[in-house]
């Protein structure tokens, strides 16, 4: 049997989701054998492959680059899963959205820095005026709610998925979790 | 034909006799004193139907409209929480229908502020974030509106983050009902409807307020704290409202 | 203190008086014509009247509303029946001057148009005939008979009999039988009951109860006595909106006077009858036309709607039976009761009886109040009273209803106005304001503005109407603006089935009514908009990027 062809990425996010799936500790030897880890921030890959089975994706949808990986991630990936309540809802980064993003900037860069105050202005992709949840610009087959959604729930998810059936969540995980 | 003499004195005391009926909750047959709600009655009988604005204690609103109930044959959907069953009334509280239009509202009061779980001081602790489990949803297919809200940090004890708000009324009704304050009420209309202390003044400034924290204890969610909690620490604690019911009830007695 | 033959004398007298001048100058002193300065027009004729010594053999009076607003300031002369419009101070002369002679051709509006032969007046029977400052002046029309007869010669179950036959419909937006209401107050338990008047015109559009307040306001306290009988109340309240100055102050002089004749007040007729009016100012909220919101505002609390049932007729004024009925059905009554409820039912059709008064505006040539029996087509509405669509262009869409109510195109025009027909049609009779469209209207933009209306009038009390009606407003506005997908259309669809269905209260549930008969009459309007980014009409503001594209 061919193994399934796995990605993983995050966009505007703390990494904390991918935390969780690696604390499905051992249970993630159980998983190995069953699919090749293709795309990931954990791996050293640049390109994001073709023909991949599931990808979950991490974190909201914040600057012009997000938009753009994940149009491509979408036309590439079977199922895609948004992993996470940055990716459900924007939860966190969404917070910034009652400002203007040159505020968010200074804020971040300019009063709260110890020092070389600047703001980024090279090299970096553009902040959209507001942070949004990945569904409100593809198609989203899975949802994986939680911040972060717990080991528990991510396994389930996966052991179905590969399973070959639609995960059911009901009760293993929430907003917030 | 006249009762029994021994019955009299006893019948001529009973002036207000309690009237009931039968109805149908789900094809159960279940009994109603004239004066329950369907609401009432499914809970006595462990049939689950989701609320927001209700409160046991408090005047009820029939706002939320979560409790939204079928009844049978007839065109419009009933709020649970205020209907009185009638004699036979078949209720449905599970269909299809039903179910849609309580996880749509929901969705709607989940954009309607800024609900941040994972950084809420009633994270694990919140009627809306149990709301959103109960009714089994995994997201938000309606865009955010992401208002501007303030946070009232003025009361020595207590704060208001208008962000968290779903503008239930409970502390409205609790102030007034229960506490007989009256420091809350709501100002503006539709979606500018906000909650307000004393006219629109600042919390720890209200002569009004008697800083009993009956407000902040009936909250569904983390709109309305105690200072000093972190993330995940707010306890409402509300064996108050049944209690000072009962003791009420039995003062009129 | 006041008996039939007093009240008959009185007419009588008031008759004489008039009839005793030769002429007699009618300016239309409603809100409409006062403000293009008919005020003035007045004071001037007057002038001119006691410069040439005329006072007793002509008279200058003020009336209410003649209907035809767009062409004011109106005045008309009887009895020869000129009517002159746009009537400037600067013509008072020459009108004087043509008293008895021919009228003046520059100034005169010919009542041969369909505008005036076309109207049946029930309602505004009295309107630009009689002084609505002045009480003698209604009972020389048969005022306060009809209610004499229903206090001394009728039986309250006869008053209600009446106008269960007369198969009257609350004029108000619903439709609800009007007597079926009467009855239900009247069977309601208890000593103590309350007749309320809803004068909190809302819609925008819509001038029609205004008119008859400002132009009959006696007409109105009649009803109400009427119907106090009828149910046993002795407390009336006329809820109505502080943006009304000028009907607030005549109803307000309409019930002093009326009191000071015994006519309303304490021992009506010398019957141990007492019925006091109070007249309520609404604050501006489109919701308080809502009764439950309505009756909370009277009682001095936030205008919200509660939750039906209970109704207000066994649960309403501080919990006790109230009957709320709109503007114009009180209207209505006196002439039911002197006519009777068999005259009323013959007018009409089906189950929609007697006449309707409409507010015409728009893209409409004649603009304006008029009454029409139920069943006129819109055909006649429109193009032979109305005039035809301005500037002779395209019509498009006419919207009935307000706010509550829907969008029909052309295919309609030769249905009839009545409840059924526009129920079934996607819209509603609702008070009776007609905005006409013409082609140079974007329908969706047209849904944008009424749902904003709704948006910022719902009161918030309700979760689908708070948060859906701004969801809906914002899903337009992206659309008005070129930023609309596809899948937008389908969304709406969605909220405004959750809006309709989940509503606490009529705002939220007629709510989305402009946006889905838009989108169901003239979809492809939609679909220019989320596909091709543009608007056909040209109406909306749309970003560049779709002609970039190009």
């Amino acid at each position: 049997m061919s193994r399934a062809r796995v990605a993983t990425t995050w966009l505007d996010a703390c990494s904390g989701c991918h935390m969780s799936f690696l604390d499905i500790d051992e249970r993630i030897l159980e998983i190995a054998p069953l699919i090749e880890l293709v795309y990931s921030p954990l791996v050293d890959s640049k390109e994001f492959p073709e023909d991949v089975d599931v990808t979950l994706v991490e974190g909201a949808v914040s600057s012009e680059a997000d938009v753009e990986e994940i149009l491509d991630i979408r036309k590439k990936t079977k199922v895609l899963i948004s992993f996470g309540d940055c990716a459900v809802s924007a939860n966190v980064p969404a917070m910034r959205n009652r400002y203007d993003s040159k505020e968010v900037l200074d804020r971040s860069y300019m009063e709260n820095a110890t020092n070389n105050n600047h703001r980024p202005d090279k090299n970096i992709p553009k902040l959209m005026k507001v942070a949004r949840p990945v569904h409100e610009f593809v198609k989203v087959d899975v949802f994986l709610q939680g911040c972060p959604p717990p080991a528990d729930a991510i396994y389930s998810a996966l052991t179905q998925l590969l399973a070959g059936e639609h995960p059911e969540l009901n009760g293993k995980t929430r907003f917030g979790a | 034909m006249r009762p029994p003499a021994f019955l009299q004195t006893a019948l001529e005391r009973d002036v207000h006799p309690v009237k009931v009926v039968t109805f149908k909750i789900d094809d159960r047959d279940v009994t109603a004193r004239e004066d329950e709600t369907i609401l009432t009655v499914a809970r006595q009988n462990g049939i689950f139907i989701p609320t927001l604005c209700h409160l046991e204690g408090l005047s009820e609103r029939g706002a939320c409209r979560l409790c939204l109930v079928e009844i049978k044959n007839s065109p419009r959907l009933a709020p649970a929480c205020v209907t009185i069953p009638r004699q036979d009334m078949e209720v449905i509280t599970n269909s299809e229908r039903v179910q849609n239009y309580r996880k749509r509202i929901l969705e709607l009061i989940l954009t309607e502020r800024n609900h941040v779980c994972s950084v809420c001081v009633s994270n694990g602790r919140c009627d809306l974030q149990q709301l959103t489990v109960d009714l089994g949803i995994t997201h938000v297919h309606y865009d955010y509106l992401y208002p501007k809200h303030e946070i009232d940090a003025t009361h020595e004890r207590f704060s208001i983050d208008h962000n968290r708000c779903v503008l239930c009324l409970r502390c409205v009704r609790v102030c007034d009902e229960i506490e007989g304050a009256h420091t809350w009420d709501i100002m503006s209309r539709g979606i500018l409807s906000r909650v307000i202390t004393d006219l629109n003044q600042p919390w720890g400034s209200s002569e009004t307020c008697t800083g009993c924290g009956k407000c902040v204890h009936v909250c569904p969610t983390a709109a309305l704290t105690e200072k000093g909690k972190s993330v995940a620490e707010m306890t409402k604690k509300r064996q108050f409202l049944p209690y000072l019911e009962m003791m009420r009830k039995e003062e009129l007695r | 203190m006041m008996t039939i033959e007093e009240l008959q004398d009185i007419g009588r007298l008031e008759k004489e008086k008039q009839e005793g001048f030769r002429h007699r100058i009618h300016v239309c002193v409603a809100a409409g014509c006062l403000s293009c300065q008919s005020g003035l027009v007045k004071d001037a004729l007057e002038k001119e009247v006691s410069r040439r010594g005329l006072e007793s053999w002509c008279q200058v009076k003020g009336v209410g509303c003649l209907g035809l607003c767009s062409a004011g300031p109106l005045v008309s002369i009887e009895p020869d029946g000129v009517l002159y419009k746009g009537v400037e101070v600067s013509d008072a002369s020459d009108i004087l001057e043509s008293l008895g002679g021919s009228p003046i051709s520059r100034l005169e509006c010919s009542l041969e148009q369909p505008f005036f032969r076309k109207r049946e007046k029930i309602v505004l029977e009295n309107c630009g005939k009689i002084d609505p400052e002045s009480v003698e002046d209604y009972i020389s029309e048969n005022g306060y008979e009809a209610l004499y007869t229903a206090l001394r010669l009728m039986t309250p179950n006869e008053v209600v009999d009446q106008v269960v036959r007369s198969g009257l419909r609350g004029r108000g937006g619903a439709g609800f039988p009007t007597g079926l209401k009467w009855t239900t107050v009247a069977k309601a338990g208890g000593s103590i009951k309350f007749v309320v008047c809803n004068a909190d015109e809302g819609d925008p559009g819509a001038f029609m109860d205004r008119s008859v307040l400002e132009s009959d306001p006696h007409r109105v306290l009649e009803g109400m006595a009427i119907a106090a009988v009828a149910v046993g109340a002795s407390y009336g309240f006329i809820y109505l909106r502080a943006e009304y100055p000028l009907a607030v102050k005549r109803i307000r002089t309409a019930i002093a006077r009326a009191e000071r004749l015994g006519v309303i007040g304490h021992n009506i007729f010398n019957t141990t009858f007492s019925f006091d009016v109070k007249v309520r100012l609404g604050a501006g909220a489109f919701v308080c036309g809502e009764e439950t919101a309505l009756l909370a505002s009277i009682e001095g609390r936030r205008g919200s709607p509660r939750p039906r049932p209970p109704y207000p007729a066994e649960h309403g004024l501080w919990g006790y039976p109230t009957l709320i009925n709109n503007v114009e059905t009180f209207a209505n009554i006196a002439p039911i009761i002197r006519k009777g409820g068999d005259w009323f039912a013959s007018i009409g059709v089906g189950k929609s009886k007697g006449t309707k008064v409409f507010a015409l505006a728009g893209h409409v040539k004649n603009t304006g109040l008029i009454e029409v029996p139920m069943g006129t087509s819109l055909r006649v509405i429109i193009y032979e009273i109305g005039g035809g669509i301005q500037g002779d262009r395209r019509f498009k869409a006419v919207q009935s209803g307000g706010p509550s109510g829907g969008c029909l195109p052309e295919r309609f025009l030769d249905m009839s106005m009545d409840y059924e027909s526009l129920a079934q049609a996607g819209s509603i009779m609702g008070s009776g304001g007609l905005i006409i469209m013409d082609e140079s209207s974007c329908m969706v933009d047209v849904a944008r503005f009424f749902v904003e209306f709704c948006m910022t009038e719902s009161c918030g009390k309700c979760a689908p109407c708070r948060i859906g009606t701004a969801q809906i407003y914002n899903t337009l506005k992206k659309i008005t603006e070129g930023e609309g997908k596809p899948s937008d259309l389908e969304l709406l669809d969605e909220l405004c089935d959750l809006v309709k269905n989940t509503s606490l209260c009529g705002l939220g549930q007629t709510a989305p009514n402009p946006v889905l008969s838009t989108m169901k009459y003239f979809l492809n309007e939609y679909k220019a908009h989320t596909d091709d980014h543009t608007c056909p009409s040209c109406a909306c503001r749309m970003n560049n990027h779709a002609e970039e594209q190009k």
